[in-house]
């Protein structure tokens, strides 16, 4: 199929909208409720016995406690009861999708399809108390223990956190130049905006006892071995560290990208207006990495974004809230496309083209024209990074780290958590490994003191 | 279309829904508004003599509930503190105005003779159609023993309202404090008095709350509270009993009354009515959302009565009397048992936590959150089904008599029960 595009402008061009445009794209997606709002939609809340949406959160907060005493005007109590469970309360408020979580569980839902807006109170609640800047959690006596954390995201700060508040003095090596995890790094800019990821980051390590280390890569910077000797526990929290590709072209293709690595050098642009983008933007996958690039996409000012999930739609791993917001943001969603070849022309792709044949698609090639294409097909661990140097390294199964309930890997002393062991990937997950595993670490320790 | 059309102490109204005497009858404009929202009568807001009273600033504390900012209040405001003359001249043109509507107007001088004999002239000049004796107001006039400071003593109600009769041709209404503990004793001593009707209730010697930060009681008023007179939904079933208890006294057989205390909706009206009152007063209600709702109590009163075949308000007034009857004459051999619909449980455990932690045990948990009635242990309390978020899911099933219906002075437990065949 020819190129239907005049070429008379670059393909991929930063600045297609102006700062004013770009700061309202970019601001929070979701605002928050007023004090009023908060009141009236915690008094929906039926304070279940035996509350289904505890159950339902990965980390057990007290869902009824925290909307109980935000019902009565305890918000600091609110949001101790959040944090005590999960020190990522605010940003899983952002980011979580509570529409499979704690509020399908709700009892709201099965009565009424309306279920209490648990991530909105819960955030009204956090975003109080950070307001204040007081951390509310003091620490336990030192213990003399030190414990390194490889990986400065959201599994492994709150694995640090619950050892500092312990009493355990921390280390988390981080990678990059800055920690944070997805939160700062993969989420989508709208959802954590400003520099919320750094602003709650602070927040969390105010406890004290834990030093970040900056630029430290294990495997590069750092061994598992020296770790292990050094420190009296290691947690692996390394997250996704990988993705996957398609070979799809013989040769690279400019306007090809990562969908992962887009969203991160989106986020980590201080101007957005530097970030460049196509004009036609086609997203290959159907999770919420795929939703949240094609999003960015559109944000930045391409002017038709697609994203095409190569089978049914009922599959997509997006949630269906996300994909909603998707669609009424202009975002056109085809499933049954799965992609067979990139076309380009001078080194630069200028459309995608899919197997035919899903239904409702017709037969015979379809080719949709793209001068951008983002891949989105998944995120891997790859346990490659330990190098050769450890003399042992952990056991692995199905590609990510073997742990046990605790947290605990087939090496003594070391656990690990978040998106490198199996489970979940989700932050609020990532979350409840890391305080699991402090738990599990302490317990040890203190066993091997005792 | 049923006939709302009402009469009490023959002052007749083309609807049984007044304003009682408040702000909201204060003046000339605000009754204007409220007879062409269609309010069927007015009680005028308390006259005294002049000089006028004067109000504070702060005159209402809010009692907010479940995000709900005002479920209800306590309000200080005393009487109309507007000349006397004014509030006169006022009187007589909205009745003039109004021929059809309901204008009875509320009074409030000192405790002795002369005071009431030279108001009362003045009133009935207005053309007015009766008059409420404010014998409920339970705070500041009081302490100037006026308002409940009378309706507290009932010598003192029966006194009053035998002064008004011997000099006035207007029907007398007496309005009742619920400040007292036994509402019959003022209620017997205004009939005995010679009273047209007894309107009631009053509002409830109330502090709304207590403000944290200044340390006063509220509403405050430069730094310091004072108990006020409450007010909203939550005063209707107290006002419901004291209805009630008049009612069904066969001393006070006839008296008309005019119920009050917190009507919102037509439902509350009828209630009101089904326990006795010919007709009903109605404040916080229009306070809290302006003259408007009384359309909606209108056509909801109308369409409730068509549904059940009532044409006029006399057709289902009283038929609550009755069934309202001391506790031991209750059936105690009566029995219903608790049940949950599965199909409509969404799981919320409430039922199973108050039964199991503050009751009788008598809820199963079972795996997966489905909750069941041990039929075996449970009472019958209700406080299941009350609490059940769903409507219907938890239903009272009346249970196969296992024994003769028989009341507590029958009952075998009962040290002083009635044998049978014993003549007393």
């Amino acid at each position: 199929m020819a190129d239907t595009l005049a070429a008379t402008e670059p393909r991929l061009r930063a600045g297609r909208l102006d700062a004013g445009a770009l700061a309202a794209n970019f601001s929070d997606a979701h605002p928050p409720l007023s004090a009023g709002q908060a009141l009236v939609e915690a008094a929906r809340c039926y304070y279940c016995h035996d509350a289904p949406c505890i159950e339902a959160c990965p980390t057990a907060i007290d869902i009824p406690a925290f909307i109980a005493r935000i019902a009565d005007g305890n918000l600091r109590g609110s949001a101790e009861t959040i944090l005590s469970a999960n020190i990522f309360g605010a940003a899983c408020a952002r980011v979580c999708p509570t529409e499979i979580l704690c509020e399908r569980a709700c009892v709201r839902t099965a009565q009424e399809h309306a279920p209490v807006r648990i991530g909105a109170l819960q955030r009204h609640a956090t975003d109080a108390l950070m307001r204040t800047g007081v951390h509310p959690f003091a620490r336990a006596p030192e213990t003399g223990r030190h414990v390194a954390v490889v990986g400065g995201g959201p599994a492994g700060i709150a694995c640090a956190h619950r050892l500092a508040m312990l009493g355990h003095g921390v280390t988390v090596y981080e990678a990059r130049p800055r920690a944070g995890g997805l939160n700062e790094h993969g989420v989508a800019a709208y959802k954590l905006p400003g520099d919320f990821a750094q602003d709650e980051l602070d927040f969390i390590l105010r406890i004290g006892g834990i030093t970040i280390l900056h630029d430290r890569r294990l495997g590069r910077d750092i061994g598992l071995d020296a770790l292990r000797r050094t420190h009296d526990a290691v947690f692996l929290g390394l997250g996704h560290n990988a993705v996957r590709s398609l070979a799809l072209s013989p040769e690279p293709l400019a306007g090809v990208q990562d969908a992962v690595a887009f969203i991160e050098d989106l986020r980590q642009a201080a101007d957005k207006s530097t970030v460049a983008v196509g004009d036609r933007v086609v997203v290959v996958g159907g999770g919420n990495t795929a939703i949240d690039a094609a999003m960015q996409a559109s944000r930045l000012g391409a002017r038709a974004v697609t994203i095409a999930y190569r089978g049914a739609p009922e599959l997509m791993s997006a949630t269906r809230f996300e994909q909603d917001w998707a669609r009424t943001s202009g975002i056109r969603i085809r499933a049954w496309s799965n992609p067979r070849a990139l076309h380009g022309a001078a080194g630069q792709v200028t459309a995608i083209e899919f197997d035919g044949g899903g239904p409702g698609q017709g037969h015979g090639p379809d080719i949709e024209p793209a001068d951008m294409v983002l891949i989105a097909v998944g995120q891997r661990f790859d346990g490659g990074l330990f190098g050769a140097g450890p003399s042992a390294v952990p056991a692995m199964a199905a590609g990510r780290i073997l742990v046990d309930a605790g947290q605990a890997t087939s090496l003594p002393g070391v656990y690990a958590g978040g998106d490198c062991t199996a489970g979940a990937d989700l932050t609020v997950q990532a979350v409840q490994d890391g305080k699991v595993a402090a738990l599990s670490i302490d317990a040890m320790l203190r066993a091997a003191s005792a | 279309m049923a006939d709302l059309r009402c009469s009490l102490a023959g002052i007749r109204s083309p609807n049984p829904f007044w304003l009682a005497s408040a702000p909201p009858t204060d003046k000339e404009y605000n009754v204007r508004r409220a007879f062409a929202a269609g309010w069927g009568g007015v009680v005028w807001k308390t006259l005294g003599l002049d000089p006028p009273i004067v109000n504070v600033s702060g005159r209402y504390g809010a009692v907010s509930h479940q995000g709900r900012r005002l479920a209800g209040f306590t309000n200080i405001e005393l009487i109309s503190d507007r000349p006397l003359a004014t509030n006169v001249a006022e009187i007589k043109r909205i009745k003039r105005d109004f021929p059809d509507r309901a204008m009875v107007v509320s009074l409030m001088v000192p405790c002795d003779e002369p005071s009431w004999r030279a108001i009362l002239p003045i009133v009935e000049a207005t053309g007015c159609d009766g008059i409420e004796l404010n014998f409920g107001c339970p705070h500041g006039m009081s302490e100037r023993n006026m308002g409940a400071a009378i309706g507290q003593v009932p010598e003192y109600v029966e006194m009053v309202t035998r002064w008004c009769k011997a000099a006035t041709r207007m029907p007398v209404m007496v309005k009742l404090t619920p400040n007292v503990t036994d509402i019959l004793a003022p209620a017997r001593a205004a009939a005995a008095g010679g009273a047209d009707a007894v309107s009631l209730i009053n509002t409830i010697q109330s502090i709304a709350g207590v403000d944290l930060d200044a340390m006063t009681p509220l509403p405050a008023v430069d730094g310091q509270g004072t108990h006020g007179g409450y007010c909203g939904p939550a005063v209707r079933p107290i006002a419901l009993r004291m209805l009630g208890d008049i009612a069904r006294d066969p001393a006070l057989r006839g008296l008309p009354l005019s119920g009050m205390g917190g009507i919102g909706t037509w439902r509350d009206a009828a209630e009101f009515i089904a326990l006795g009152a010919a007709g009903v007063q109605v404040c916080t209600a229009a306070m809290h959302h302006g003259h408007r709702i009384v359309a909606d109590m209108i056509d909801g009163l109308s369409n409730w009565m068509d549904a059940k075949g009532h044409a006029t308000l006399e057709s289902f007034r009283g038929l609550a009397v009755a069934n309202y009857v001391p506790w031991g004459s209750l059936n105690v051999n009566f029995r219903t048992v608790a049940h949950i619909d599965p199909d409509l449980c969404i799981s919320c455990g409430k039922c199973y936590v108050a039964c199991e932690d503050t009751s009788h045990q008598s809820i199963a948990k079972l795996p997966g959150r489905l909750y069941r009635i041990i039929e075996d242990e449970c009472v019958g309390c209700n406080l299941c089904a009350h609490l059940c978020p769903v409507e219907r899911c938890i239903t009272m099933v009346p249970q196969p008599a296992t024994a003769a219906r028989a009341t507590w002075a029958e009952h075998s437990n009962n040290p002083h029960r009635t044998l049978p065949g014993t003549v007393r």
